[in-house]
């Protein structure tokens, strides 16, 4: 196959993983719904597992699907340019997403985590719908700059922690709004099978700390790929002092809470916040930044 | 006496308040205030320019509004990666950081080969507790078979065991924050005994590394000119290519001859974008490139009073570059703002512009300027542009390769045209200690955070033979009762067998 029609290849792998993806989307969140069933002429809030368990076993097998799909269209993207497909923003946005996927369905094998799956959907399809509208450029070689090794290994590093640190985020999310529920009325039958605050609280923390050394580790190997490229390993580019401060912000995070004890509340906002450096880094700089990190085509 | 008296209460006051400060400094909670703020105090320097890496914006912000810009570079909102605030931020941090670690590492080292602490009286308040029922004395055997095998270290006393396994987590721990230590003596190593120059060089031409030589050159605090590595070096060709679809560059190659020291055999060598030119800790960097129009300017007798290639600069993607050539030697004095255009192209609403960055149409825009240079005001001058405050404009015209220009006063030919390069060459000694640092503080970190520290203690329960088992994890990490079962199962298995 040419490079055009690889290129193609992987356009329409994109748009048949975005139709999965909705339907896992919606496959989620009939699941959700459907947990909470009024039965005529009963007062009672009652909840049919069976049928949520099948159209969440559907939901499953369709991220799982959309993960494969996922894979074939960054890959004939890579293929089409003859490099790895995170040269542009567009390219980015698509193994961003594919690594979030892949992230969940990771986690989902170790934990029952099903219920991510709603948020997991909708940031999968805002990041596919983004990337195809907005982000989209044509497949094309990569600039001197970037023609390095050092390509693949940063910027695959920074993906991946950015992956993780935003499941985590939705987990904390999570732990604040069944913090809510449980503080007032208590929880809706919906979210009863959700996993306890503590097992929530934990489990954004182990997050983090997973994958707060392959963090340092991208920084780091930027540094090193700045020193051979730029001429400085260290230059405070806008995308590096962000990288900088989400650094900074999850360093504090896991502080607070080996050190200090921080748990529940104050942990997840933390976290949130953090997550947050990292999304304002990648939104903010790649669009609307200056700096040596312009390489989102726009 | 009393005055003794009188001057002594005051020192011992100011002592104790220094000793509350130095907890206070090195407590966590500051710690944290710390490294939070230093997070915080980063962010300016991303959303306003920065010298160091756009003097250009900075100007902007300075010519649109002086008092403005004048208040923000009073708080070095312009430096704020070298200002005063940022600085001690960090310093504090890092001599917090300092005051926690030095006391904790020698404290670890201490209790390198040391037993683990012995076992609580009480198991049944710990974590994973459980009783191994009709046991003997043979379980403790049975135990501490199991727990060396596991790699734990062991205290055996009288009837129990304390066994302690993780020690490696607080090596990670601290090796991590040392090694933090290491990268800002790199970094500081760096600015101090560093230096950074640029130098703009013509295809043919040849740079010798002498201060002189470049455009700009800056040293740190402690380096001087003697530290520069003798080398020249002559570029013998540039080639950039381009992708003819996104007019994106695709590759630059720059092939030199590379003398080390001066005078000696020179060598080829090529450098391109990721490969620079090392000696030692000197790097050369291909950092831009650019077109030097060649023109050759007459007087009225037809006497060359100019001759050569002159550097422009770049204004956009496709290389539309603008200079300033100056003939001093004439009279009266003759300047001309130029635009060299690689590839010609005209629109009626855009005039003309450059539609690609390879030199395949070019144009040479000329406006004429007749008068007095200013060159010799005393007041430095910019090398691409016209001081035209004493000039008048006398002719426009946009030459093809090989055509002349008749102003009046004398004429212009464009010749053609040489690429140059902007080599930047940076010697930072320091960076390697901060690559070591970066390295170990990985490893400190993956040590750290993925070790569990957990102790586990076997006891024999006198009045009944039965065993006690239990345990303690540091930080509530789990897996802790998942060792136990395993222990349990051990213990129960072997008994059985005897």
């Amino acid at each position: 196959m040419s490079s055009t029609s690889l290129a193609y290849f992987s356009n329409n792998t994109i748009y048949s993983s975005l139709v999965v993806f909705t339907i896992a989307f919606i496959a989620h969140a009939v699941e959700v719904s459907w947990s909470v069933k009024n039965v005529a002429g009963e007062r009672k809030t009652t909840f049919d597992f069976d049928r949520t368990e099948r159209i969440g076993r559907i939901g499953s097998a369709m991220m799982i699907l959309g993960f494969l799909l996922l894979i074939v269209a960054d890959a004939t993207r890579g293929f089409s340019a003859g490099r790895v497909p995170w040269g542009n923003m567009y390219e980015f946005s698509i193994t961003g997403a594919l690594t979030l996927t892949g992230a969940y369905l990771f986690s989902l094998r170790k934990y029952s985590l099903r219920w991510l799956g709603l948020p997991v959907s909708i940031s999968v399809l805002l990041t596919l719908g983004t990337a195809i509208m907005v982000l989209y450029r044509p497949s094309a070689p990569l600039v001197p700059a970037l023609k390095s090794p050092w390509l693949a290994i940063h910027v695959s590093a920074a993906i991946i922690s950015g992956g993780v640190f935003l499941v985590a985020n939705l987990v904390a999310a999570a732990y604040l709004w069944m913090e809510r529920y449980e503080l007032g009325t208590g929880r809706p039958e919906w979210a009863k099978k959700l996993p306890s605050l503590e097992e929530l609280d934990q489990l954004s923390y182990r997050l983090v700390a997973f994958v707060f050394p392959l963090w340092t580790f991208a920084i780091i190997a930027g540094a090193i790929w700045a020193e051979s490229a730029w001429g400085k390993y260290w230059g405070w580019d806008p995308k590096e002092t962000w990288a900088f401060i989400t650094w900074v912000a999850y360093a504090a995070y896991l502080h607070a809470r080996v050190t200090v004890g921080w748990r529940g509340r104050r942990a997840a906002w933390l976290c949130i916040f953090a997550g947050s450096t990292f999304l304002f880094n990648y939104i903010y700089v790649n669009i609307w930044g200056t700096g040596l990190h312009t390489y989102s085509g726009l | 006496m009393s005055e003794d008296f009188g001057s002594g209460a005051p020192e011992i006051g100011a002592r104790a308040l220094l000793r509350w400060a130095w907890r206070q400094l090195t407590s966590m909670r500051i710690a944290l205030i710390l490294l939070m703020l230093l997070g915080v105090a980063a962010i300016p320097g991303s959303l306003f320019p920065q010298r160091s890496q756009n003097p250009q914006k900075v100007d902007q912000y300075f010519n649109s509004n002086p008092g403005l810009a004048n208040v923000m570079d009073k708080l070095h909102l312009f430096n704020v990666y070298s200002s005063p605030w940022f600085s001690s931020i960090y310093l504090l941090l890092f001599i917090s950081l300092i005051g926690c670690v030095l006391p904790r590492t020698f404290h670890h080292l201490r209790a390198i080969g040391q037993k683990p602490p012995l076992t609580p009286k009480n198991l049944d308040r710990m974590e994973g507790f459980r009783v191994v029922e009709g046991a003997r004395d043979d379980a403790l055997k049975i135990a501490q078979k199991w727990l060396k095998k596991n790699g734990f270290r062991i205290r055996v006393t009288d009837g129990s065991i304390s066994a302690e396994k993780g020690f490696s987590r607080e090596t990670g721990n601290l090796l991590f924050h040392l090694s933090l230590i290491l990268m800002l003596v790199g970094v500081a190593t760096g600015g101090l005994l560093g230096m950074k120059g640029e130098a703009i060089v013509n295809v043919g031409d040849r740079f010798v590394n002498t201060p002189t030589s470049y455009d700009t050159i800056s040293f740190g605090k402690f380096q001087g000119e003697g530290s520069l590595v003798p080398f020249s070096l002559t570029v013998t060709n540039f080639q950039a290519s381009y992708n003819p679809v996104t007019q994106q560059p695709t590759d630059y190659l720059l092939s030199t001859l590379v003398s080390n020291p001066i005078g000696s055999k020179a060598k080829p060598v090529e450098i391109r974008v990721n490969h620079p030119l090392t000696f030692g800790s000197t790097k050369v960097y291909l950092q831009a490139n650019g077109y030097s129009p060649i023109v050759t300017v007459r007087d009225k007798t037809g006497a060359i009073t100019y001759r050569g290639p002159t550097i422009f600069l770049p204004q956009d993607a496709n290389l539309s570059s603008l200079g300033a050539i100056k003939v001093p030697d004439m009279n009266p004095q003759i300047g001309l703002i130029a635009s060299f255009l690689p590839t010609a192209s005209s629109t009626p609403k855009r005039g003309m512009f450059s539609s690609y960055p390879e030199v395949l149409d070019p144009r040479l825009v000329l406006s004429v300027w007749s008068g007095n240079l200013g060159m010799d005001s005393g007041n430095p001058q910019s090398l691409y542009s016209l001081d035209t405050s004493k000039m008048k404009r006398i002719g426009l015209k946009a030459l093809t390769m090989g055509s002349s220009y008749n102003f009046g006063s004398g004429s212009i030919t464009f010749d053609g045209w040489k690429p140059w390069v902007n080599l930047q060459i940076v010697d930072d000694p320091g960076k390697l200690y901060a690559l070591l640092g970066a390295i170990a503080a990985i490893a400190g970190l993956l040590t750290s955070l993925f070790t569990r520290q957990r102790r586990i203690w076997v006891k024999v329960r006198h009045y009944d033979d039965h065993v006690e088992l239990a345990g303690l994890a540091k930080n509530g990490i789990p897996g802790l009762d998942a060792e136990l079962d395993l222990l349990q199962k051990q213990i129960q298995r072997e008994i059985k067998e005897k």
